[in-house]
């Protein structure tokens, strides 16, 4: 197996990380990484070490788990619980609490309830118990969503009637309209979705930099791509350009991947309207399944509860998502909203803001707090929190 | 951030002599900082005991994370608290009536593991090794082993006999012998073929060497070898994710060898607990919190084969929460690093030890990696993730 480990050099790293650090000057920048693969990465290599405290990243709505509502996986679980079904999903959904337990408390309850890595696998568990109904929970945006298609388009040709699809999926493009449409917007650019681009390509990021004037880079999920999108955001705004820009051509083509967005558009629709934990009912943000395919529609097939769960009037993920309010900064975080019984979608998966700052914030501080007082030059430097190691700019 | 302000316009927290000016300042600007205050009530919601909330055990509660945790100390310790229980080793030690300088280590594992037999190792060998592994962390020498079977109607005989002689293989190479057992016969679909319970006891020299309690600043950490391949091969075995790698073997083996040799070479062993359900980074979060220090590692130098971080970056988990079978963590002190590293890599079961990290003071039952990247990341309990069985 190969690593891409040329995307993860730590002496590019640090060079980079001082460039941008010299020009970003005094400004506060706020880059929004759109993309819950991006968040990923940004914890995994610590990311935010590598930029100075002036340059924020805000983590956007991008985590397909999170932006699932209540009520919708209250539906989900109602399946799971028919004596008929199998139930498949990826495995990251089950722990999400429901309005009454999680789908991992339904499988104890008795629910056969599975864990998948496609909806391949879902296809091949409906061969394989014929007399049973097997339901895949479908989330994920357009990066997901023609696996999905491509699964349906196959249980179609096998004229395989016990697969259903209960299916979430969603467009990148409507909720960074509804936050960029926000009146208290405080964000200074965003780094676009890698994967969601290699389907869409980078042309539907326009809108941004026309309409809103806030420049866009399309990045991987390399560190070094996230690095380097961040500077070629700061790099934009100091020249005074805004565009679209592809910082990830090694996989992204600038119109998207024709074959693609052809499965998608052979199988799914624009709902008129889709709801998103935190960011209410947006218009035209979600797919659902053609009328060709109503047979194979667990929304069709199925009666669910169909209930609509408000969020509830104290969550303020929202704000967190635009980047208004700092997660501490919501009324409920750490009391009655936690990672063990979350209430908004930022505390959901531990990359969502929330959880994040929930879990390691004590120790950013410390972190913040040794940085700040080795400028003022009495840090003692006891190593209990290290220091970033001195940077050497490369020649070259 | 004014936030930042605030502290560094304030001297450093850390200096302040009680009923200084100094401190009455470094008071006055916590209690003005509303982001400390909102950290300091989490901080203590923490430390308070955790209640178990859930109706019903899901998978998650046997995953070797924050539930198996919840679940361990607001149930079972909860209502079988007594000293020796309520200190949560990996094995209890009980006086020898008049005997000072030795005591008696005790130690109980199940195995469950699907499939029974996986590349590298079978039910049976893992039900002896985990065992004896067990003992072997806190300095004990295994002198007989119990074993109970929970056997399902409908087992193949052979397939049980292919068990046993293999679990009577993994006792020989351990020097140890199953001096009792018990088995049970339960209807068709009320067990997964083959269940094993192995109880373990030993001889410990007193006051216990490898203790959690002797853990401090200045440490060093190591482990014995590559981290996750028996979790890794036990998950590709299952046949759940379609992914075959070839090379990928469990790691199954016993340490009693290893832990001996570090005793016998005089290294000053602080403590030592074997990575399994929750891998490394379980391990290092519960010594964290036990002994009150902070870990930090260093991504760098961390053994992982390039299938396992294949397999782990495929299925995106981390290698340092997947299972060992033949891996422990040992604390030592700083000055024997070295020196206990070479003890390990000149066994076989110590072939791919490495230096892994140190012991700092703070921030308290904290863990955290340098890495490759330059960054620090903080490393958590998992979560509770619903693994499969896969010990
Ligand atoms: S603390 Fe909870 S409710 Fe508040 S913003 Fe965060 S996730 Fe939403």
């Amino acid at each position: 197996m190969k690593f891409a480990d040329e995307f993860r050099d730590a002496d590019i790293a640090r060079a980079l990380s001082q460039r941008i650090a010299g020009e970003a000057g005094d400004k506060h920048w706020k880059i929004m990484e759109v993309c819950g693969g991006h968040t990923h990465t940004i914890f995994k290599y610590g990311i935010e070490d590598l930029l100075p405290s002036n340059v924020e990243l805000v983590h956007g709505p991008g985590c397909p788990v999170c932006v699932i509502p209540m009520g919708r996986l209250d539906d989900g679980i109602a399946l799971a619980k028919r004596p008929e079904v199998i139930f498949t999903c990826f495995g990251d959904l089950m722990r999400v609490p429901g309005s009454d337990g999680s789908l991992l408390d339904a499988k104890a309850a008795g629910a056969d309830v599975r864990m998948v890595y496609s909806p391949l696998d879902a296809l091949k568990i409906a061969r394989d118990n014929p007399d049973k109904k097997v339901v895949f929970y479908a989330i994920g945006f357009e990066t997901t969503a023609p696996s999905t298609a491509l699964t349906l388009l196959r249980a179609k040709a096998e004229n395989l009637r016990n697969l259903f699809v209960f299916c979430n999926h969603v467009n990148i493009i409507p909720p960074m309209k509804a936050i960029l449409d926000s009146p208290d917007l405080q964000l200074d650019g965003f780094l676009g979705p890698g994967h969601v681009s290699t389907v869409v390509g980078i042309r539907p990021y326009e809108f941004v930099t026309r309409t809103y004037n806030k420049p866009v880079v399309v990045v991987g999920f390399e560190p070094l791509d996230i690095l380097q999108g961040v500077h070629m955001v700061i790099q934009q705004i100091l020249q005074g350009r805004c565009e679209v820009e592809n910082q990830y051509t090694r996989v992204v083509h600038d119109e998207g991947n024709p074959k693609a967005l052809d499965v998608l558009g052979r199988v799914f629709q624009l709902r008129t309207q889709f709801e998103w934990r935190g960011l209410g009912f947006i218009s035209q943000s979600g797919l659902e399944l053609r009328e060709e395919f109503d047979e194979w529609n667990a929304e069709k097939m199925f009666t669910v509860p169909g209930v609509r769960v408000a969020d509830p009037k104290a969550c303020q993920c929202g704000e967190v998502l635009k980047g208004v309010l700092k997660p501490w900064e919501c009324k409920v975080f750490g009391t009655a909203c936690t990672p063990e019984t979350p209430i908004g979608t930022c505390m959901v998966s531990s990359e969502g803001a929330c959880a994040a700052y929930y879990n390691f914030g004590r120790y950013s501080r410390a972190r913040e707090r040794e940085r700040a007082m080795g400028a003022n030059g009495n840090g003692n430097g006891n190593g209990a929190v290290k220091e970033l190691k001195p940077i050497e700019v490369k020649a070259g | 951030m004014t936030d930042t302000d605030v502290t560094s316009e304030s001297p450093p927290p850390e200096v302040p002599v009680a009923g200084s000016g100094a401190a009455i300042r470094a008071a006055a600007a916590r209690i003005a900082d509303p982001e400390q205050r909102v950290l300091e009530r989490i901080e203590e919601m923490r430390k308070r005991k955790p209640r178990m909330r859930d109706d019903a055990i899901t998978m998650s509660h046997g995953a070797g994370g924050k539930s198996s945790h919840t679940l361990i100390t607001a149930l079972f310790a909860d209502v079988l608290s007594n000293p020796v229980l309520d200190q949560l080793g990996d094995q209890a030690v009980l006086p020898i009536p008049g005997v000072d300088n030795l005591g008696l280590a005790v130690t109980t594992d199940s195995f469950v593991v699907s499939p029974l037999f996986f590349p590298g190792g079978d039910i049976g060998e893992l039900a002896i090794n985990g065992t004896v592994n067990d003992l072997a962390v806190g300095g004990a020498t295994p002198v007989g082993i119990a074993a109970a079977f929970i056997l399902e109607e409908g087992l193949d005989v052979e397939l049980l006999r292919k068990v046993v002689v293999s679990l009577r293989a993994a006792a020989d190479r351990a020097g140890v012998s199953v001096v009792t057992g018990d088995t049970k016969v339960v209807p068709r679909g009320k067990a997964d073929k083959l269940f094993i319970t192995t109880t373990g006891v030993g001889i410990v020299e007193l006051p216990q060497r490898s203790a959690m309690a002797r853990v401090r600043a200045g440490d060093v950490v190591l482990v014995s070898g590559a981290l996750g391949d028996h979790g890794a091969t036990v998950m590709l075995a299952r046949g759940d994710v379609d992914l075959e790698a070839e090379s990928l073997r469990s790691d199954t083996m016993p340490l009693h060898g290893l832990t001996k040799a570090l005793f016998d070479e005089d290294i000053d062993v602080h403590f030592m607990r074997d990575a399994t359900r929750g891998g490394v980074a379980t391990v290092l979060n519960e010594i964290a919190q036990g002994a009150g220090v902070a870990i930090s590692m260093n991504e760098d130098s961390l053994p992982i084969h390039d299938v396992v971080r294949g397999v782990a970056e495929i299925l995106g988990i981390e290698a340092l929460y997947i299972a060992n079978e033949g891996k422990l963590v040992a604390i030592v002190a700083e000055g024997d690093a070295e020196r206990a590293l070479q003890v390990m890599r000149s066994r076989p079961e110590g072939a791919e030890a490495a230096i892994i990290g140190t012991v700092l003071p703070e921030p308290e039952g904290m863990v955290f990696i340098e890495t490759v990247f330059g960054g620090t990341r903080v490393v958590d309990m998992l979560q509770g993730d619903p693994l499969p069985r896969i010990c």
